[in-house]
């Protein structure tokens, strides 16, 4: 039943020519980091072979396109979880959904799983260009595996907040900018100059990717990016269900 | 849970609905049994919808009970949905996907097994008329077609309560008679609970009545109860009519009114029979009496009268 309804939504988001555009913006983006980081590499390349254990070419080319993946996603996973919920409210068609049988949980389960699995083309399309330095070298696969799983934990918190938003609003715009602001603002948390154990940082979702991007598996990472998403699932679950109970 | 009648299909107990002070729908109790087709009606705003969304578990009751073939709609909501076919007021639609994919789409999320898939989209298809637009897109459909792949998805699952909220607004005249014909079909195996506000679609379709008004049940018989309805008041036809209060005088009559064709409507006092004193009152009076009968009722009436008289009193 779950992936009956996220074959939908994937089937609506393919229909839709905003997926392909943020798709297409997005690789743009990562193709141009590839190349800007693949010059740099090249011009200090001399300079890394004096060095006792030079970084490597996955550190140096590849960490950043995902480091700036996950910024860009900030901004491209509102545009594409706006409409999940919100517009299935605007249109009426909640009513279709809610009347088969189908419980709450199995809605936004499958929604989330649609979405999730759009997003998760880009991590393979992002993976797809990194693999295209076996051309001229090696990749160190330990450091490419924990940023894909890092990036796909990411992008499930994330994931997860749009749909959240998604499930307050009729209007997919609301829920966008909610969605964003909320995106941003745990984003910018890591900017703040509060001390490094200060208890908002805990929230900085970036800085729990950090680990990640420098080959590091952090149970206590991946546990936190698990329960955040979690979290807003279950908020979005309870408030489907209070939309039933409430009025 | 005592043993469930076999052909007890809906069964709602004292349902109610509050929205913050506002009852919405108030103890509404009723049954209804397979092959039964059930005219719900009700000025707007008397709770209908809100009624058909609690049966189809979109609207949590205030208080009270739904069970859907002896499934209780609160303990096992996906188990009594998938029993139920629903058209709500507004066809939930997506306009994005053709009629085939909806279809399918709304197919598998009620647990048609995949095998009997394709089948079961055609029949839904045949039996509502959209058998050539399968391919086009919804949004590009016109309304009434839109109305009839409402319809469609309600039933593609052939479940066992079909709930259909006004389904014939829309339609021409020739498609209102197709799906007329569908619903008493349906009404052959299934259980239908028709929403509309036209009366005459309920003289035909509906075997029995059901007028809710300001969230009460105000009215439910069959549709032979409905021409008993105030049975025993009596129409009286005069050519040489006195003024209404000399009928009104006449004793025994409760309450005289004006009716269609220059007729009166007698309502007699409780536990009367005032039609001899009637008879007497008209020759003593020279009010040429021509007709004395009782009155038979049409769902008009019945409405009418009950919906109409409280908003004055």
């Amino acid at each position: 039943m779950i992936f009956t309804l996220a074959a939908k939504e994937l089937r609506a988001l393919f229909s839709s020519p905003l997926a392909w555009v943020v798709l297409a913006f997005l690789q743009v983006t990562m193709a141009w980091i590839l190349v800007t980081r693949l010059d740099a590499y090249l011009t200090v390349q001399t300079q890394l072979m004096q060095m006792d254990t030079p970084p490597g070419v996955t550190e140096i080319i590849v960490a950043p396109i995902f480091g700036a993946a996950a910024v860009i996603l900030i901004m491209a996973v509102p545009l594409l979880s706006m409409r999940l919920i919100a517009e299935e409210r605007r249109n009426q068609t909640m009513t279709f959904l809610i009347s088969a049988p189908l419980s709450m949980t199995q809605i936004v389960l499958g929604k989330f799983v649609g979405l999730y699995s759009f997003l998760m083309l880009s991590v393979v399309l992002i993976l797809v260009m990194a693999s295209s330095m076996y051309l001229g070298g090696r990749l160190d696969l330990g450091l490419l595996g924990t940023l894909s799983l890092g990036l796909a934990l990411l992008i499930a918190a994330f994931a997860a907040v749009g749909v959240f938003f998604s499930s307050l609003t009729a209007q997919p715009v609301v829920a966008a900018t909610a969605t964003l602001a909320t995106l941003l603002g745990l984003w910018l948390l890591n900017m703040s100059q509060a001390s490094p154990d200060s208890p908002f940082l805990m929230l900085a979702l970036i800085r729990r990717y950090e680990s990640f991007t420098k080959g590091l598996m952090d149970t206590g990472d991946i546990i936190f990016l698990l329960v955040f998403t979690a979290v807003f699932l279950i908020l979005a679950i309870r408030r489907l269900d209070s939309d039933r109970l409430g009025g | 849970m005592n043993a469930p009648d076999q052909n007890q299909t809906v069964r709602a107990t004292d349902l109610t609905r509050q929205f913050g002070e506002r009852v919405a729908v108030d103890k509404v109790s009723f049954e209804l049994h397979r092959g039964e087709v059930l005219g719900f009606l009700g000025p707007n705003g008397a709770g209908k919808t809100t009624t058909m969304q609690m049966l189809t578990g979109n609207l949590a009751p205030s208080a009270g009970q739904v069970e859907i073939c002896g499934i209780d709609m609160l303990d096992r909501p996906t188990d009594a949905k998938a029993r139920i076919g629903y058209l709500p007021e507004t066809p939930p639609l997506y306009r994005d996907l053709t009629v085939n994919e909806f279809l399918q789409l709304a197919g598998r999320l009620h647990r048609v097994p995949k095998k009997e898939l394709a089948t079961a989209v055609e029949s839904a298809k045949q039996r509502c008329g959209i058998g050539d637009v399968g391919q086009r897109l919804i949004g590009a459909l016109s309304k009434g077609y839109q109305q009839r792949v409402g319809i469609a998805q309600a039933i593609i699952h052939n479940p066992d309560v079909v709930i259909l909220d006004e389904p014939t607004v829309g339609l021409d005249p020739n498609q209102i008679r197709d799906i007329r014909a569908l619903i008493r079909e349906l009404g052959g195996a299934h259980s239908v609970i028709l929403s509309t506000h036209i009366l005459p679609e309920v003289e035909q379709v509906c075997n029995r009545v059901q007028i809710i008004h300001k969230g009460k049940l105000v009215f439910a018989d069959s549709l032979g109860g409905v021409k008993a309805f105030r049975g025993r008041s009596l129409m009286l036809g005069l050519r040489n009519a006195p003024p209404i209060e000399a009928i009104a005088a006449v004793p025994g009559v409760a309450q005289v009114e004006l009716a269609r064709g220059g007729m009166f409507r007698v309502q007699p006092a409780p536990d009367t029979d005032p039609t001899d004193a009637l008879v007497q009152a008209a020759w003593d009076g020279k009010w040429n009496l021509f007709q004395l009968a009782p009155a038979v009722s049409s769902i008009e009436d019945v409405f009418v009268q009950l919906t109409h008289r409280e908003e004055h009193a």
